[in-house]
């Protein structure tokens, strides 16, 4: 059954007409995703075509409540850059949709924090997917976002994460070894934002079709610490864990916006001993993801 | 992006925070001159010369003296701390250069404070923390004596509220109707500091109260927002290029992530989180043997041939660097355009040393032909431990 899309989902894309939402509302619609509707203010009236191993006739318009309103989305994909892509989330928000779904990277923390700050005023109404996230999928049903379709096996696993390529690497692990993934959903790299860990793993807990768990945390903030909490309280299914930079110094930004120990806080050591603490099984290496949480549900 | 304090000094200046009288000198001239000009001022020969670097504890390492004498003193005073090679707890062993010099008058001091402005990533709000325990490391105090620290979060749809103002106030003992109510002004502006100029962090440590009950930012530390630099022409100006590491900033011009680190393996690698992975895996195989990651370095999921070929460029130009490991997980990264990239930086340069290469994802047949047919001597990986051992005993 899987958590968040699924054949139901009836997908938006906000800034379909820029390169990276072009190229990747194609990638989705090949894929198998229903992309119902695009939006570029200024473009509306045009249509989009895909006419690779998916075809679609895609219209665009103005707005996003105008196309919610006629098209019947119920999901959106943010392909918008830095200085509009909160103004596209609250705009999604206000439309409506009960998924936004927000790719960019490099959106002003100042931003997010008004764009959380309406969020909660929602109450549930609306789920925020990152920003600077490679999306949600749910293998051969419905794929939001820019995550290679084709390493990805329908299964039992549900995947969450703040890397997008470590997560390719923990599904391609997973697939090598004939485990499919119910759903991986990729919840950014930034300081702020929407869903995290804890709500992606009330969401697996409660679905019947996810048997375990493989958690990617990494350096900075507390989500991981947080996440331990509700396994240790909640979660009565196997999660296996990995975090990234039990090497990176103190006080650097690497990469991600969030991945950042400030003030001798968010180092991994602190994260990892968390997880262990709670239950969930830390892999040694990248390499052992897979290996770890398949032994820990034989 | 870190800034100076007297740069922050000048930010909180225009917002109506109070500072003391100063004037930054980049020269012993400088110093003399604005130590004269603020004797004129303030009719007291009391000023006080501070190092300028990005780093903390330069009262402790000896880059922050008092004047008591006035200008000939203060001059004296910048001979030695210009051009020093200033070590705090914050720079490492090796210290930082200073280069730059601060003068500021000397104040009356009656107490000192802490006050900072932080993300609460938990809470996803703007904490302001305040303390009695001034002047001091403000995570030596968190660490051991919590209940001195108070917290107050902002609500984005409010704005900083007088009432959040007055309830640190009052915990700080400084509850007397004039300085209650420049406490509250003085929250009030340094709010709208940290939103509009789009902070990370803002501290003032330690904020005086001085003799003449007036409350002063004695101290300015703005951390600001890398992700709202397209919103902020005026930062290129505070840049401050002597505190970069200037492969970092060749990178950041580039559209690169680099970060240089101590070891001897250099890495490419698409994605952050991946790239901090493959930094751990190479500790973790090279531990004991002395091998260890050089560079963390992301080219990102955009990234062109050029792009590529620069990032490679960098590395093969680090002395260090005794051996590369490319890892690659291509989801919008394409295999062929990393192939291409190394192929066509490492016959630019000549590859003088092991490289091992792990491709997976998309155009991943692709992108091994082109490298197996390169003539290049590179060792192919089937995974990614498998590449992390190969180029730690590549180094060996």
């Amino acid at each position: 059954m899987s958590v968040l899309v699924g054949k139901d989902t009836r997908l938006l894309v906000q800034g379909i007409t820029g390169s990276a939402g072009a190229f990747h509302a194609k990638q989705m619609i090949d894929y198998g995703t229903q992309v119902v509707a695009g939006v570029t203010p200024g473009r509306g009236g045009e249509k989009f075509e895909a006419n690779g191993a998916g075809k679609a006739v895609v219209p665009v318009f103005d707005t996003v409540a105008k196309a919610a309103k006629e098209t019947g989305a119920n999901a959106t994909c943010i392909f918008v850059p830095p200085p509009g892509a909160a103004d596209a989330i609250l705009e999604a928000f206000d439309a409506g949709l009960a998924l936004v779904v927000c790719i960019t990277e490099g959106i002003p923390v100042m931003d997010m924090l008004k764009v959380r700050r309406v969020l909660e005023g929602l109450k549930g109404k609306t789920r925020l997917i990152g920003p600077n996230c490679p999306g949600v999928i749910t293998p051969g049903a419905c794929k939001i976002g820019i995550m290679p379709g084709h390493i990805h096996k329908p299964g039992h696993i549900g995947v969450v994460s703040r890397s997008g390529t470590l997560t390719y690497e923990a599904v391609g692990q997973l697939t090598a070894l004939g485990v499919g993934q119910s759903t991986c959903i990729g919840i950014g790299g930034d300081p702020v934002g929407g869903m995290d860990f804890v709500d992606c793993l009330e969401l697996f807990q409660a679905d019947p079709d996810t048997h375990g768990v493989i958690l990617i945390g990494e350096i900075g903030g507390g989500a991981e610490e947080r996440a331990a909490r509700f396994i240790k309280e909640k979660m009565n299914k196997p999660v296996a864990a990995f975090i990234a930079g039990t090497t990176a110094p103190p006080g650097k930004r690497m990469g991600h916006a969030g991945a950042i120990i400030a003030g001798g806080k968010g180092t991994a050591a602190e994260k990892i001993k968390a997880l262990e603490a709670a239950g969930a099984r830390v892999a040694p290496t990248p390499s052992d993801m897979a290996s770890t949480l398949v032994g820990m549900m034989r | 992006m870190k800034i100076h304090e007297y740069q922050a000094k000048q930010i909180f200046a225009r917002y109506g925070v109070p500072i003391p009288r100063g004037y930054p000198a980049m020269s012993v001239d400088e110093a003399e001159a604005a130590a004269k000009k603020l004797g004129q001022e303030t009719g007291s020969p009391v000023v006080v010369v501070k190092a300028q670097i990005h780093a903390g504890g330069r009262g402790k390492g000896g880059g922050v003296k008092v004047a008591k004498g006035g200008a000939a003193e203060a001059r004296e005073l910048a001979q030695k701390i210009l051009g020093m090679q200033l070590v705090t707890h914050q720079t490492g062993p090796q210290g930082q250069r200073v280069r730059r010099l601060y003068v500021e008058q000397g104040l009356d001091i009656a107490r000192e404070l802490y006050l900072g402005a932080v993300i609460d990533r938990d809470r996803r709000r703007i904490a302001f923390m305040a303390s009695t325990e001034g002047g001091v490391e403000i995570e030596k105090v968190a660490a051991e004596t919590p209940e001195k620290i108070l917290t107050v979060h902002v609500d984005p749809a409010v704005g900083f509220a007088a009432y959040q103002a007055r309830e640190l106030a009052f915990a700080l003992g400084l509850g007397g109707k004039e300085t209650l109510s420049k406490f509250v002004k003085l929250m009030s502006a340094l709010y709208e500091v940290f939103t509009r100029e789009d902070c990370s962090l803002c501290e003032i440590n330690p904020l005086v109260l001085t003799r003449q009950n007036d409350v002063v930012a004695l101290d300015a530390k703005m951390n600001l927002d890398d992700n709202a630099e397209f919103r902020h022409a005026e930062w290129k100006e505070l840049q401050d290029k002597d505190e970069e590491d200037p492969v970092e900033l060749e990178a950041k011009a580039a559209g690169l992530n680099y970060v240089s680190l101590d070891g001897n393996v250099g890495c490419l690698v698409n994605g952050a989180g991946l790239a901090m992975a493959t930094m751990d895996i190479i500790k973790h195989f090279g531990a004991g043997h002395g091998v260890a990651p050089a560079n963390f370095l992301d080219v990102g999921g955009g990234a062109n041939q050029e792009q590529v070929t620069k990032a490679f460029k960098m590395i093969l130009h680090s002395p260090k660097v005794k051996a590369i490991f490319v890892n690659i997980f291509g989801g919008i990264m394409k295999c062929d355009v990393i192939a291409n990239g190394v192929v066509a930086a490492a016959k630019e340069l000549g590859l003088k040393v092991p490289l091992v290469v792990r491709l997976e994802g998309t155009n991943v047949e692709l992108g091994r032909k082109i490298l197996n047919e390169s003539g290049l001597a590179i060792q192919a990986a089937g995974s990614m431990a498998d590449g992390a051992k190969k180029v730690v005993a590549a180094v060996k």
